[in-house]
């Protein structure tokens, strides 16, 4: 693949990170299981009278989405692409509540009309009057790499020059009430900001919308390059290893080249030993960081991940809050950055210094 | 030259047949799918008219050659069933060493279940099984698991275009050289959820439904799956296999108007269909026939109607939407009509589009009314036409 540049970045998250100006400088802690998200003044990116009926991951989506074209000074994108896990939850459990409560009688369309997966993108192109490629991937822990390949194979194709590619999840509290029970979340609430001292079954709920403009040429800004993107299902443990070996080779990188490893290890720790498994085995010296603990655990929480190593990139730094090994005061020009979503779904991205 | 699609295998179920063959056959007879609800559990039983698959979800499920009988919704079932069929139809067991891919759009059909059980999912452990059956991966993990895919699987969810769209991505991918053959297609389960919310936006017709008509009153829903087995000129030159088509083009574009109406002059659809033809390289009056998205609401048809004006001008194809026989099948849409598209190439036929009675006055054609038999099909486009004015037009060509 060629490189793709990173030319604007937009993250409403459980964090404050809708400041692109900003890189971690405060750090929100929760009490609770449920990450939510700080909420930007959303009147700025979305006209009050759509404001209004959009419920809130439309919103974050939406001015997730706004302000990454506003940080690449982009009015036009050539495609929109994103992926969602479980897409417009509130409106969905409105409607689905209402129709089982009413006997599927009295039902208004307003919720219905919103509950499609592809609401957010459908939502920028109408405010940008955008009729370009749109596209929507739904494929729980990959749906966020599944747009990212589409992405790729576009600029690569040489059809298109600039992609908004982005994704979005919200947890609501039914979802949440019920993934719990499952086991997903963790029964005790903790503090997220110590999510990786208590061993026990489940992580902690998160939600937001990241988004980037994906550009074939740098801009004014350039934040990192994606430089490699794999993903895989359900492997057998010793494939991990010999599949990353060949990820890093066909990208003409080694071991030692990587600087830093980003992980997605949340908590859980039934799934964080196959991180620390690799860890161990293949990168014992290497500085490594996590970020779960800032965003919670959803399908899409890769983006926040590639956020996170984007701006690494761009500010040469590692902030304190998500180093996890090896402190390291050298340069980053390398970040593998490895996620799995319940050893289902698992992808490897290397995003590189420009 | 970029590589060739071959289409080697088709595979369907819905309204009107539970494979390719029934399908065929009640095409061919004028027979459509469409009566009364009746094994969807909803208070509207026989006051709401749809096209659904004639078995119960007991019997699919047998159907389907599941041993372990839990935890599958409708909508994967369905998916099961018309991706084996593709799958076998295209004999892509016999042909190792080659990458293969599933992609697979759906939208709201993994919610069969979750609306029966929610209470259940919120109070108590009795329905744990179906939980994670309620977001759109899983009926493609479900097929994937059992055509024993694992190269490349994804899930497209762009409303009533994402079968469209899977076929389309799935030529990409292969076009990229990212895989050798793709099952691409799409499947949707008639839930109360959709079937709800399109009466609320009151778009459902009580009769038949008869798009293009000046009297049309919308919607008659349907449910199925649909999927076709495409491949690269190198894989099927290997295996010598037949080829039921060529996909020759493809466009995709946002109309950027309303979440779910459609812009009265069809931009959308216009530059969707103007990417596809400029694509295939075909010029207007080389597509001898539409399988229009014609839903049969009074949106739609208009804004459709005048983009294929604008397009084709002087040069207008036979024209006609197949959803009186199958009804609107939603997510599976795109694949259903690319199936009933295809065979119109293999048949050498164009289907009718039933029930229509008197020509709109804001359009200047009329659709095809009866069977053409004997009719030369070379080139189809099949439009399909979403919710957040995602829309894509696909084109087929015959191959010899």
């Amino acid at each position: 693949m060629k490189d793709i540049f990173i030319t604007g970045l937009g993250n409403v998250s459980p964090q404050k990170t809708f400041d692109n100006s900003q890189f971690l400088d405060e750090v929100v802690s929760f009490t609770t299981n449920q990450l939510r998200c700080q909420d930007p003044n959303y009147k700025e990116f979305v006209p009050a009278d759509l404001l209004r009926r959009m419920s809130r991951i439309i919103r974050f989506g939406v001015a997730a989405g706004k302000i990454c074209l506003a940080d690449a000074g982009c009015q036009m994108p050539d495609a929109i692409i994103t992926g969602t896990g479980l897409g417009c939850l509130e409106d969905t459990e409105k409607f689905l509540s209402n129709m089982i409560r009413s006997n599927e009688e009295f039902l208004t369309p307003t919720a219905f009309i919103q509950s499609t997966h592809n609401t957010v993108s459908a939502q920028i192109a109408l405010l940008l009057k955008c009729h370009n490629y749109n596209f929507t991937y739904v494929h729980r822990g990959l749906s966020f790499e599944s747009a990212l390949l589409d992405s790729i194979m576009q600029l690569d194709s040489g059809a298109v020059d600039t992609v908004l590619a982005g994704a979005m999840d919200e947890m609501t509290q039914n979802t949440f009430q019920i993934q719990q029970r499952l086991g997903h979340f963790k029964q005790k609430p903790i503090d997220n900001l110590h999510l990786l001292e208590d061993q026990s079954r489940g992580s902690i709920a998160g939600e937001g919308s990241s988004f980037f403009m994906l550009s074939s040429k740098p801009g004014t800004k350039t934040y990192a390059r994606i430089s490699g993107l794999d993903f895989f299902f359900k492997p057998a443990p010793c494939e991990i290893e010999s599949r990353l070996l060949q990820f890093l080779k066909n990208n003409g990188k080694s071991i030692e080249t990587i600087d830093l490893v980003l992980f997605g290890l949340n908590g859980d720790y039934g799934f964080d030993n196959i991180f620390h498994n690799l860890m161990e085995h293949m990168f014992p010296k290497t500085p490594s960081a996590y970020y779960k603990h800032l965003c919670g655990e959803y399908f899409t929480s890769s983006a926040f991940g590639l956020w996170l190593a984007a701006k690494i990139l761009y500010h040469q730094t590692v902030p304190e809050v998500v180093l996890f090994k090896n402190a390291s005061s050298g340069k980053f020009r390398n970040i593998l950055f490895y996620n799995h979503f319940r050893n289902i779904e698992h992808s490897f991205i290397l995003v590189t210094q420009t | 030259m970029p590589d060739k699609i071959f289409v080697t295998g088709l595979g369907i179920i819905s309204g009107i047949g539970n494979n390719l063959a029934e399908n065929l056959d009640s095409l061919l007879q004028s027979k459509s799918g469409i009566g009364n609800l009746f094994y969807l559990d909803s208070p509207w039983h026989n006051q709401i008219l749809v096209s659904e698959v004639k078995s119960t979800t007991k019997e699919l499920i047998h159907r389907a050659g599941i041993h372990f009988q839990e935890g599958y919704s409708r909508n994967s079932l369905l998916g099961i069933i018309a991706s084996a069929e593709a799958f076998n139809h295209a004999r892509l067991k016999e042909f190792g060493g080659l990458r293969t891919g599933l992609i697979s759009g759906t939208t709201v059909g993994g919610m069969d279940e979750c609306e029966k059980h929610y209470q259940d999912f919120l109070t108590n452990d009795s329905a744990n099984i179906y939980i994670d059956t309620y977001d759109c991966a899983d009926s493609t993990e479900k097929i994937a698991d059992c055509l024993h895919i694992s190269d490349y699987i994804t899930t497209i969810s762009t409303a009533c275009s994402s079968a469209a769209n899977a076929i389309m991505l799935g030529a990409r991918m292969i076009r990229n050289g990212k895989l050798d053959r793709v099952v691409a297609g799409g499947t949707e389960s008639l839930t109360k959820f959709h079937l709800n919310g399109f009466n609320t936006l009151k778009i459902l017709d009580n009769e038949p439904c008869k798009p293009f008509d000046e009297n049309r009153k919308g919607i008659n829903l349907g449910e199925g799956a649909a999927y076709i087995v495409i491949e690269s000129e190198k894989a099927v030159k290997a295996s010598g296999k037949k080829v039921f088509a060529e996909l020759v083009g493809w466009g995709n574009s946002c109309e950027a108007f309303h979440q779910t109406a459609s812009s009265p002059d069809g931009i959308g659809a216009f530059l969707a269909m103007k990417k596809a033809l400029e694509m295939s390289g075909l010029t207007v009056d080389e597509i001898d026939y539409i399988n229009a998205h014609g839903t049969g609401t009074d949106n739609n048809d208009i804004s459709e109607g005048r983009a294929i004006e604008r397009l084709f001008g002087e040069h207008l194809p036979k024209i006609s939407s197949t959803k009186p026989f199958t009804g609107h099948t939603t997510s599976a849409a795109g694949s259903t009509e690319a199936i009933l598209s295809i065979l119109c190439i293999q048949h050498q036929l164009i289907w009718p589009n039933l029930n229509f009675s008197e020509k709109m006055h804001d359009l200047n054609f009329i659709p095809v009314t009866h069977l053409i038999k004997d009719v030369l099909v070379n080139a189809v486009m099949t439009n399909s036409f979403g919710f957040g004015g995602n829309n894509t037009s696909l084109i087929f060509k015959k191959y010899d």
